[in-house]
């Protein structure tokens, strides 16, 4: 199990505003450790949000995104309440999903 | 609570036994099989944006850099967190996607945009070393692109 993302979602001008913060190593498979040795790829693969059971975004990532994602995107329809659950896999198969209740 | 029992319920019968497991474990299970489309592994391996391209059938995608507004730092002191924000005023946006033309692995992710969410998407990328950050977006079945130069000054992508 991944450790937990930190999700603030609030209602803004009828959007809901989500940002999210996933805690993940994001390797590359380039890097090199002190002995010489590659570190082996390991980095979030997919993405996906959800508000009330209905997608809202889904993403998917490469190598290229940064340590520890970030990630804001915008939806309609989300009132104070409700809840938007985020889910994670990555190129090892280990998961993370956390939920927060739109403020 | 109704309303989380309820929820639970619906997923229950949804999804049958994982959904039971989340309902009594107290914590949400997700299959990597379930759900989300398949990860795009040829487009994620390609080395130049035209493979990338290609994989995503995107070939030849229009300049448009009117419609489509990039945010990137014109100098990023660490290549290794890089924000970038892409939106766009083109209608019905079905998907956006971030490339580094000179990273080894270009494509850095592709972000599908449901009806109903806001075509308008902030990440942070890694840059091994100055290039153009790419913004592709896919808008009621074509593709257009636009593009900005970031230059690193302490790449992100080294040991």
């Amino acid at each position: 199990m991944g450790k937990p993302m930190k999700i603030r979602a609030s209602v803004k001008e009828g959007m809901t505003e989500v940002k999210i913060l996933m805690q993940h190593d994001m390797e590359t498979g380039l890097r090199k450790d002190a002995d010489g040795n590659l570190i082996p790829a390991w980095f979030i693969t997919e993405v996906k949000a959800e508000y009330e059971g209905r997608i809202v975004l889904e993403a998917q990532f490469g190598q290229s995104i940064s340590k520890n994602p970030y990630l804001m995107f915008m939806f309609k329809g989300g009132s104070a309440g409700g809840k938007v659950k985020v889910s994670w896999v990555d190129n090892k198969g280990d998961s993370r999903s956390d939920e927060v209740t739109i403020s | 609570m109704n309303k989380e029992i309820d929820l639970g319920r619906r997923k229950a019968l949804s999804t049958g036994g994982i959904g039971l497991l989340a309902l009594f474990g107290g914590a949400s299970l997700l299959r990597p099989s379930e759900a989300l489309a398949e990860w795009n592994k040829p487009a994620f391996t390609s080395k130049a944006v035209d493979e990338a391209l290609s994989s995503l059938g995107a070939t030849n995608p229009e300049e448009n850099s009117a419609m489509i507004r990039l945010t990137v730092p014109e100098i990023a002191e660490n290549g290794a967190v890089v924000p970038v924000g892409i939106s766009t005023s083109l209608p019905k946006v079905e998907q956006i996607a971030i490339m580094v033309d000179k990273n080894p692995n270009v494509l850095a992710a592709v972000f599908t945009i449901p009806e109903g969410s806001a075509p308008e998407i902030t990440t942070r990328v890694k840059m091994g070393k100055t290039a153009h950050v790419v913004a592709l977006v896919k808008a009621d079945g074509k593709y257009y692109q636009t593009s900005k130069e970031v230059k690193v000054t302490a790449g992100g992508c080294g040991g």
